[in-house]
Formats: C-alpha cells, structure tokens, sequence
C-alpha cells in the first residue's frame, strides 16, 4: 500500500513538472501574441509592466485573481462554475502521454495518439456547458456555433491521423516519431502533406482561433460562450485555449515534423556533428514555430463566415483526407517508398501553386 | 481490499449513479450530462481490465461526438419534461414488470451456464501486449463480413438520412463561396475612360 | 516502411460475388445518380435493373454444388439460398419496372428509391447466406433501415410519415427482442454460428430454460418481422401509408428474405428444440390464418385488404415449417416464391390502373373493369384466384402441398383449420372478381400505361396460370435444394 501512494505521488510530482512549464508557456504565449501582433500591425504591445512588458502577464494574471466571479441571474451555477474546469481539465490531461525527447514522457501508453484525440474532443464540453449554464443568447450562440464546428473538424482531424497511423504502423506518438527518423525528408510533412495542412488548420479550428473563432467572435456575439465569465473563471477558459493551441503546436511537431529528430539527420558532413542528434531543442523549437503560425494566422486572415467554416469542413477536408487515405493505402499495398510519395506530393503541390500563380498572372495581365 | 478494487468500486459507483440521475433528472441538459459521465465512468472500468482501445474509442466516439450533437440537439429543443412525463404513473407498473422479468432472465444467464468453461478468467497480458493489434486482427479477419456488413449499414442510414432531409427550396438564397473565391477584379469592375465633361458646350 | 506486415489470411472472395458485385453496382448508382438531372433520371433506373440482371447472372454461374461456408462461418452458399436469391432479384426487378412510370408522374422519380432498394436487396442476401447470428442480424438490419427509409421517402404525405414513424418503432423493438433472444441463446451455447448453436443443442440437450427463453424472443422477433398475429399489427397501415411502388417492394421479396431468416434460425439453429416452436408457430399459424382471413373482408381499401391477405398468406406459410420436415419445409419455400409473384401481380393492377393524382387503391375502383379493359380483368382474375387457391392457378397447388405436409405429420385438425379459413378468405378475392366482372364501372376511361408495363403485368398474370399448369418443376426444385 505504501509503494503505491510513493508511487502516485511520484506520478504527480511528475505531472506537476510538466504543468508547471506549460503554465508558464501560456502565460508568455499571451505576452507573444500580443508583443508580435503589435508588431506586424506597426505598434509596439505591452510594455509598460517590468522591462519591455515581460511582467505584463503575470500582471494579468493577478488582476483576473482578484476580480469578482459574477454569476449571471437564473444562471445554472453549478454547470456555471464547472464549465471552465471542463474546458481546462482535458487539455492539461492530454499532456500525461506526450512525449518530448527520447524517453522523457510521463506515461508511455500504446494507444497514446488516440488518447489524445479521445481528450481534445472533450474540450467542447467546456464551451456547451458555459454557453448553456449563462443563461445568456450570446453565449449560447457561441456554445452553439462551437458545437458544430468542432465536431465538424474533428472528423477531418481524425482522419488526418488515420493517415499518419497508416503510415507509422502504430498509434502510439513515440513509435510515430521513431519511424520518421531518418533526415527531413523521412518526416510525414512530406509524404502527408495535405493531412498535415488539413490537420493544423483543423486544429486552429478545433481551439476556436481566428480565423476560425466565431464561437467569440466579438464583433456579432461579443465574446461568444465566455461573454457572462469574469475574474478567475474566465481566466481559466483563457488557460485553456492557450493550453491547447500549444498541444496542438506540439503534436504537429510529433507527428509531422519528426519531433525531437534532427533537420540534419542524414546529411553527409554533418551526420556526425552534434546538429544531427535528436535533442529536445529541436521539439521544442518546431512546436515554438507552430505556436507562432497561429498567432500569425490571427494577425493576417479576416474571420472566416460562418457556412465558409462549416464548408471548408465538410465539403474540402473530409473529402481530401478521405483521398488521401486512398493514396497511402495504395502506396503501402504497392510497398513504395514514403519518400518518393513526398517528393512526388510535394512537387504536385508546387506545380500546381505555379500553375495557379502563371494563370492568376495571365489573367490579370 | 486491494487498491485497484478500491478505484473498481468507486468508478462504478459514480456509473449507477449518474445512470440513474439520467432517467430521473428532470432537466434533459442535465440528463445528457450525466450520459457523459456515466460514459466516462464505464471507459474507466474498462481501462481497469486492460481494455484500453475501447474504453478510449467510447470516449471519443460517444462522449466526444455522438452525445455533443446530442447535447446540441436538446439545448435547442428546449423540450418540456413535464409534458413527458403525463402517464409517467400509467406506465410504471408495466414498465416496472418488464425491467424485472428482463433483469432476471439475464440473471439466470449469467448465473446459470454462462461461466467458467465459456468465459475464460481475465488474462493479464504485459505492457507490450497492444489491444488495438489483436481487435484489429479480430475484425479483419474473423468478424470480415459482419464488420463490413455494418459499414455499408452505415453508408445507408446516411443516405436515408440526407435522402428524407434534404430537400431543394427553389426560393432560398445561398451563396457559392469557390465562385466568390475565385472572382477576379476584373470580373466586377470595369474602368471606363471618359472625356471630361462640359467643355465644349 | 520497413515495417514487416501482418499477414492476414485473404477470405474467400468469390464466395460473396454476388454481394460484393450488388454493393459495388450501388455505390456506383448512388454517385452516378447525382450528376443525372431529372430527364436523365431513367439512366439510374436502367442501371438498376442492369445490376440486378448481373446479380441474377453472377448467382447462376455460382448455382450447383455443396453448401460452402466462408469468411470464418459468418456466411454460407448452398443451393436453397441461390434459389432464393435469384427470385429476390426477379421479383426486385419486376417492382422496379412497376413501379417506373408511377415515380415519374408523380414526380418522385428519384435515385433514391433505387439505391435503398438495392440496399434491401443486399440486406436480404445476407439474411438468405447468413450462417452466424450476427449475420443474420445485419442483414435484417439492412433490410429494414432500407425498409423504413423508403416508406418515409415520400416526406409531403402525412400517411407516409405515420406509417414510417410506426414502421420504424416496432421494426426497432422486434429487433431489440431478436437480438435479446440471440443473446441469451449465444449465452447459453457460447457461439454465434448457427451451425454450431445447432449442435451443442443437440449435443446437450434441449431442456434448458433460458434456451426456451431465448427461443421465445427469437420467435416473437420473426414473428414482427413476418407480420404474424398476434405481431401483426404495423402490416395494415404500413401497407396503406406507404406508396404503392414501396408497399409493391416491402410485400414481395422481404418476404422471402424473412422465409430465409426463420429457416436459418429456427431449421438450421435451433431443429432440436422444434417441439418447442411447433408450438408457437402453431398458435401464431392459426390465429394468422384467422384474423387475416377475417378482418379482410371488411375492407374497403384494397392496399389494406392485401394487407391482412399478406397475414394469412404468413400463417399458411408457418404451416409448412409447423410440419417440420423437408417437404414442410420446401412446400413452404415453393409457397413463399410463389405468393411473392403474385403479391407483386396484385400491386401492378392496382399501379397499372393508376393514374397521377389517381391512386386505384380502393375496391370500387375495380368495378366493372372488363367493360373498360376485356384483357386486364381477366389478368387480375387470374391472380385474384391464385390467391384465393382456385385450381388450376398455381395458388392452389401451393396451398395444396403445404397442406399435405400438414397432414403427413398428422395434425389433421390444422389441416381443417388451414381450409376452413381459406374458404372465408376466398370470399374477398372472389369479391374483387365479382366487383370486376357484374358491377357497372364508374370511371370508364381507358387504361393508359406504358408498354413495359403492359406487358409485365399480363405476363405475371399468365404466369400465375402456367405455373399452376405445370407446377412440377419448381416444386421439384424447391425439393431438390431441401432434401
């Protein structure tokens, strides 16, 4: 009995190594969007809180401390009050199977990439309840609006993954990323490519970011499902989202982007210098990229319409998933080479941008 | 009691529950959300006995997806429970036989011949035993045809589904957005080039 | 890449030609049939027809031969089930060209209609080369999720609504009682394979309880899915709701579908506990016989008169398996092929006489029709009669031999029963006879209807009659395949 409770605790000593860092990501993520969209728009961002802004967020985080909880009139409290939780709970718990360097996960299981599927699509029960429990038209309108389109990115998302089992042979992201070594062009961007646009831009969808965020969409439903939330409860909707943009970044590192391999693995010259070892550097800065791509993404593109998202879901991602699907089990059956699907995918695509562009030009001239 | 039984114990007691807290709460929000729960309860048990590809494929498929629509569908009903309810006394002393008489003959199953030799003990298997594996070696194989056969089952409710649903109004308005994608500038505007006006007259 | 594949045993697909050319043909009309617009329509239609001809060649090149089992015992082709099959396809075939011209006026000519028709199809081949409950169980499923979808096809009629709503709602709990009894059987016997159910039966006994229980719900699931008193109920309204193309399809070939399911389960599966069923579909027969017979006189509608002559059609249908041996058995085979034909034969005179806006449903429509068309009275007299069992239709030798199955295992007071009622459900075929022949007709315009039509319908007709002429042979085949 003894061992068991050293054990838990061991576990959750473990878990805190982990959350602790990833509280702190968040809390500089929040700081970044707001420093590089104040860039990109030509201002400067927050810099009056400690030198050039860097204590702003844990200033933020303070003020939402101290805020009252406001709970709307005839509102459901519980549901109320839960919600947030609902939303922050499976975010975090998708993080026990993650792993981010060779051996450095917390629990290494077998169907780790369904595990997190099966959590992120939790995440919406966050977002239904609090639009439901606030009583609210706003809220509710957002919850709604959510509702439908995670469950439609979801698919696509899951289909995305089909793919990249398939081509992994196993469903557990340590495995997955093992089977990319081998230099860049090993990496399942390559071979994948379109389920590896159409998974990032399902997981800007599924975290209900711009330009996919019309469950807030402030300037039709002021904040959507948050609207009625104040103080620490909207605080930890914020966590939430911030959470899960940087697990989305994260698992398209793993999972396209040869996690923790290194970009020059497999170069003549430099297979032997410390460049090609597999470190945590490499994760962590691929996953850095991906969390950058998606406060781009919020500075560039303008909201998207509402049946433009619920198009784009079913009608282009599911179907072009579904395709590709076709495509690599083809290629498996004909015991091709992942490499040459890449070069081959990949040279499609690039024809077929300058085609567009030469045509575009053509046009226009 | 050892821990795990502990943790067995617990899990299915939040199961009974929330199974009945879904027939007997008198919110269907909160019915449906105690679906969710009594879900994620059994998906534990089923981790317990090393079930792990199920229990996860339950979270995902039913919690994740199938009871979010459902949840979807019955905030916007906004349906009244106690009109739901008329007869609810009515039909208690049938329903009530029905749940007994079915409860006891699964009983005498389970009881009666359906132990030992059929059901062989729980196996425990290594960490390295893969579950996803061996139900895909199962369905591909054994279950072939029934498993495709409940593919094409699906196929068609889908097609029932869109076939009784949707319907073509000749007087709704919508939009294509690949035409509006597409739209050149020059397809919209047109520059004209005009004298100056009023000179001469 | 350079990972090693596991090696899986490739099932032996040619046992499931038929299936998979059937599921494929559908697929494709089902995506085919959304680039054709409605003038291009009829290509879908002919597509239809042209998958089922490819079926009904396919299942013949198979035909002969031991029974196979495949795909781990969850499917079997013998000799009964190509019988059957074929005359699925035939039958299906000959609803899809009824029920053409009546779609197009009505504007409900649809892709739809086909593509879940072919679905049913598919479902009752499974049904028919099931040899695993789990099998049987998806096959019905398939069948009815078809079923209930094009009795709800027509969205605008509340009738049609009403009918699928209930459809839907006894269909789902017939087969929630199915699967309950297959369970405590697989419970029990700890196998889903029929074959295998059979013999531990026979091994351990037949004296267990939760068996008969188990027994009991799988009979009361055929029992709703036959459309057996005291289970008959949606039979009659479903019947009506629905349009006639749809009742056309659900009245002919499901049937032989569901002879195929009681055969498989209660023959195959479970013939040690006989005793125990013969009682059941005793009770079930006699009282099918009685209320359909019955209660159809006094319609006014002939959908639903057809409705309850379905009923006591099912009861005489349970005779022949109540006798419990091959000649019950293939009497009841012949009799189910044959009451498809002319089930179908009924349903297009009432589609022939149709018009748009004009249904044909009710008996007083059939007044005086030899005034107005000499050829088509005497079509559906012939079916009318065959129906009723009037020598030298073939209707009567059907009753007939299952009749003498009866008696040959003594149970003569059924026999009795069987004929006394049949008598009183001559009366409303005769009627209809009666109505088409002495009474003065009502509308007296001319029979418009396209010549495929025209010439199907009579050939059904006629068909009735050389059968009854020579009846031999199919009989002789129905035997054969029992034996």
């Amino acid at each position: 009995m003894m061992e068991m409770f050293i054990d838990l605790l061991f576990i959750l000593l473990k878990a805190f190594a982990i959350i602790i860092p990833l509280m702190l990501g968040v809390a500089y993520l929040t700081y970044a969007e707001r420093k590089l969209i104040g860039y990109m728009q030509i201002r400067v961002g927050p810099n009056r809180v400690g030198p050039k802004g860097w204590l702003q967020p844990i200033a933020d985080a303070l003020k939402l401390l101290m805020k009252e909880i406001v709970i709307p009139t005839n509102a459901n409290k519980f549901l109320f009050i839960i919600a947030p939780m609902l939303s922050i709970g499976p975010s975090l718990a998708a993080w026990a199977v993650v792993p981010f360097s060779e051996g450095l996960v917390l629990s290494n299981i077998d169907a780790s990439l369904l595990y997190i599927l099966a959590m992120t699509s939790l995440g919406v029960y966050g977002v239904i309840v609090a639009g439901w429990a606030s009583n609210s038209k706003y809220a509710f309108l957002g919850a709604m609006r959510s509702a439908a389109q995670i469950v439609a990115y979801e698919i696509a998302m899951g289909f995305a993954l089909v793919g990249v089992l398939m081509a992994a042979h196993s469903i557990n992201l340590y495995e997955i990323v093992m089977q990319q070594s081998g230099g860049i062009w090993h990496w399942y961007w390559m071979p994948l490519f379109p389920l590896f646009l159409v998974y990032f831009i399902s997981g800007v969808a599924e975290t209900n970011r711009a330009p996919f965020d019309v469950a807030e969409g402030e300037s039709e439903i002021v904040a959507g499902f948050h609207v009625e939330y104040s103080g620490m409860t909207f605080a930890v909707f914020f966590l939430a989202e911030y959470a899960n943009i940087i697990l989305i970044a994260v698992l398209t590192a793993l999972m396209f982007m040869g996690g923790w391999l290194s970009p020059f693995q497999g170069i003549p010259g430099l297979e032997s210098t410390f460049l090609a070892a597999p470190s945590i550097i490499w994760f962590l800065a691929k996953s850095a990229f991906f969390a950058f791509l998606f406060l781009w993404f919020r500075a560039t593109f303008p909201r998207y319409r509402y049946d433009q998202i619920m198009r784009l879901g079913w009608k282009v991602f599911i179907p072009i998933t579904i395709i590709w699907i076709l495509v690599l089990g083809a290629v498996i059956a004909a015991k091709a080479s992942y490499v040459t699907l890449g070069l081959c995918t990949v040279g499609i695509a690039g024809a077929y941008m300058l085609f567009n562009k030469l045509q575009t030009a053509s046009r226009s001239s | 009691m050892t821990f795990e039984k502990i943790i067995f114990y617990l899990f299915a007691t939040i199961l009974v529950l929330a199974a009945v807290r879904v027939i007997t709460s008198r919110n269907p929000v909160h019915s449906a959300l105690f679906l969710v729960l009594a879900f994620f309860s059994s998906s534990a048990l089923w981790i317990l006995i090393e079930a792990e590809f199920l229990a996860i494929t339950l979270v995902l498929v039913y919690v994740g997806a199938v009871m979010v629509l459902f949840l979807f569908v019955v905030m916007m009903l906004n349906i009244n429970v106690d009109v739901m309810r008329e007869g609810f006394i009515k039909y208690l002393p049938i329903g009530v036989a029905v749940a007994i008489i079915s409860a006891i003959e699964m009983g005498i199953v389970i009881t009666g011949n359906f132990s030992g030799d059929k059901s062989p003990a729980l196996v425990r298997k290594g960490a390295d035993y893969s579950n996803t594996e061996a139900i895909g070696q199962v369905l591909y194989t054994e279950y072939l045809f029934a498993f495709e056969v409940a593919a094409v089952l699906l196929l068609v409710a889908i097609v029932a589904a869109i076939s009784l649903t949707m319907r073509k109004r000749p007087n709704t308005r919508s939009q294509n957005p690949s035409s509006q994608v597409i739209v050149k500038k020059e397809d919209r505007l047109r520059v004209v080039k005009m004298d100056a006006e009023g000179k001469g007259s | 890449m350079n990972n090693e594949m596991a090696v899986i045993e490739m099932p032996n697909l040619a046992l499931v030609m038929p299936e998979m050319f059937l599921l494929g043909m559908t697929c494709v009309l089902l995506v085919l049939d959304l680039f054709l617009n409605d003038r291009n329509r009829i290509i879908t239609y002919l597509l239809a027809q042209l998958t089922l001809f490819g079926a009904v060649v396919i299942t013949f090149s198979q035909m002969g031969g031991e029974a196979v089992t495949g795909f781990s015992g969850s499917f079997v082709r013998d000799s009964m089930g190509d019988i059957l099959k074929i005359f699925i396809y035939v039958v299906t075939a000959i609803v899809f060209l009824y029920s053409r011209q009546y779609l197009q006026l009505r504007n409900m000519f649809r892709g739809e209609y086909y593509a879940l028709g072919l679905f049913g199809v598919l479902g009752m081949m499974i049904m028919v080369s099931a040899h695993s409950f789990l099998t049987v169980y998806l096959g019905l499923e398939l069948l009815s999720l078809s079923l209930y979808s094009m009795v709800a096809l027509n969205r605008d009629s509340e009738a049609s609504t009403e009918a699928a709503m209930k459809y839907f709602v006894l269909g789902a709990m017939a087969s929630g009682m199915l699967l309950y009894g297959m369970s405590m059987i697989y419970g029990i016997t700890g196998s889903l394979d029929i074959k295998e159910v059979g013999s531990y039966i026979a091994n351990n006994g037949a004296n267990n309880i939760i068996l008969s229980f188990g027994l009991v719900f799988v009979v009361v699931g055929l029992a709703f899915k036959l459309g057996a008193v005291p289970f008959h109920m949606w039979v009659p309204d479903i019947y009506q709701g629905a349009q006639t193309p749809v009742t056309l399809y659900l009245g002919a070939a499901p049937k032989i579908a569901a002879f195929a399911m009681v055969m498989r389960l209660l023959v195959d599966g479970m013939e040690a506990l006989y005793v125990d069923w013969q009682q059941m579909l005793t009770i079930m027969a006699v009282l099918s016989l009685a209320l359909g017979n019955v209660v159809a006189i006094a319609q006014t509608n002939i959908k639903r008169m057809l409705a309850y002559s379905t009923i006591s059609h099912v009861g005489f249908l349970l005779l022949g398996i109540i006798a419990a041996g091959p000649d019950g058995y293939s009497a009841s085979m012949f009799y189910v092929l044959i009451y498809a034909l002319m089930s179908t034969g009924a349903f297009g005179m009432i589609i022939l006489l149709s018009r748009a806006g004009f249904e044909a449903d009710t008996l007083d429509d059939f007044k005086g029709l030899n005034e107005r068309s000499k050829w088509y009275a005497f079509i559906m007299l012939l079916i009318m009669f065959s129906m009723a069992g009037v020598p030298p239709t073939v209707g009567f030798f059907a009753k007939l031999w299952v009749l003498e199955a009866v008696l040959n295992v003594d149970m003569v007071w059924l026999a009795a029963v069987a004929v006394l009622f049949s008598v009183i459900g001559a009366y409303y075929y005769i009627r209809i006879v009666k109505l088409m022949y002495f009474d003065k007709a009502e509308d007296n315009s001319v029979i418009v209807a396209d010549v495929d039509l025209k010439v199907v319908v009579s050939a059904n007709g006629i068909l009735m009659l050389v059968l009854g002429l020579f009846p031999g042979m199919l009989m002789a085949v129905c035997q054969q395949v029992l034996a």
